[in-house]
């Protein structure tokens, strides 16, 4: 396989993401207007961070007048896997420039990711520059889609009347990408203990209440994962 | 109303922290690997975070000046459900059409 090809391999083993891609990036460009934001500043976001989940979390808790910094904190916080993703890359493409690398840092995307690791996984065979050209094949897909159409979904969006409580589009795309999460037991404890605790701590000032549940849900979810393991380990002994 | 200043803040901090979170591993620690720990407990950070936003925002929307809207707590249970069953555009398309269906048939549309 030439770079070219395994580029466009990249491209095209992406491409059913296209159809999560536009809508959502489309609502996040009429969500951002629907808060307040100019045309100017919805691309800006997309462009600066490439992040849909964390950049409708930052939406959401500045709507809610939250501060700036807890905004930030739990924006980041949802980022956090990306450093796994980063991780996860260091021993296909590790070996490139810094140049390179800090190229692949900046369109590092959760879909893209993970279709790439998954064929490098899946073809030990292939060689390090198409493994590169492989990923950049994958995030010349998904990138300057989530551009355009966050740009789109900024330029219609003040067309949509408040009737069709756009608000709630933003509680939405959040259900909608943690389905995929609640993959096993610890997951779907970790989600639960934290939506309690989201509730239970909605007092606590300047937002600090979800930082609060997301811990109790993480804790909960890795203990879980430990009571597991040893219960598992115990049955085989 | 989000002022410009606080958006700005906000929008060139995250980019730079995103950025630094894709660039940790692969632009600095090279191959060195996080601890057991630390990996364990990552797992679970999308899990709880994205329970932790949404809830308050489904119980106490401000649409509806905080209080509980029984239309709403219906769609979020259909995006759930259409999320673990279909997947993530099926789950936005059950979610936002369960809120106008119910919102039309009580006529608030």
């Amino acid at each position: 396989m030439t770079q070219r090809a395994a580029f466009w391999r990249g491209y095209r083993d992406t491409s059913p993401f296209v159809l999560i891609i536009i809508p959502y990036s489309t609502l996040f460009g009429v969500v951002a207007r629907d808060a307040g934001l100019d045309i100017l500043q919805t691309f800006s976001m997309s462009v600066l961070v490439i992040a849909g989940a964390s950049q409708f979390t930052a939406l959401a808790l500045l709507q809610d007048n939250a501060p700036v910094l807890i905004a930030l904190l739990a924006a980041l916080a949802v980022n956090l896997r990306m450093a796994m993703y980063s991780a996860a890359l260091v021993p296909h493409v590790g070996h490139t420039s810094l140049r390179t690398r800090a190229l692949m840092a900046y369109v590092m995307v959760d879909q893209a990711f993970a279709v790439a690791v998954h064929t490098y996984e899946d073809n030990p065979g292939m060689t390090r520059p198409e493994k590169v050209a492989y990923y950049f094949g994958c995030m010349a897909l998904i990138c300057p889609l989530w551009y355009a159409f966050t740009l789109l979904g900024a330029i219609v969006g003040t067309a949509i009347p408040s009737q069709f409580s756009l608000d709630f589009a933003v509680p939405v795309c959040f259900i909608a990408l943690l389905g995929p999460l609640l993959r096993s037991l610890p997951h779907v404890l970790a989600a639960l203990v934290a939506a309690v605790a989201a509730l239970a701590f909605a007092w606590v000032p300047w937002s600090l209440g979800l930082i609060i549940a997301a811990l109790c849900g993480i804790v909960t979810g890795a203990q879980a994962e430990l009571y597991l393991r040893r219960r598992a380990d115990r049955g085989l002994a | 109303m989000i002022s410009d200043a606080t958006f700005w803040t906000l929008t060139i901090l995250l980019g730079i922290g995103t950025y630094l979170i894709r660039f940790s591993f692969l632009g600095l620690l090279g191959r060195r690997t996080l601890p057991d720990w630390v990996l364990l407990h990552l797992k679970y950070v999308g899990a709880a975070v994205f329970p932790a936003l949404v809830l308050p925002l489904i119980v106490w929307p401000e649409a509806t000046g905080g209080t509980l809207d029984p239309i709403r707590v219906l769609a979020a249970l259909a995006t759930l459900f259409a999320g673990l069953r279909f997947g993530v555009v099926w789950a936005i398309v059950a979610g936002m059409g369960t809120l106008y269906i119910l919102q039309f048939l009580t006529n608030q549309i």
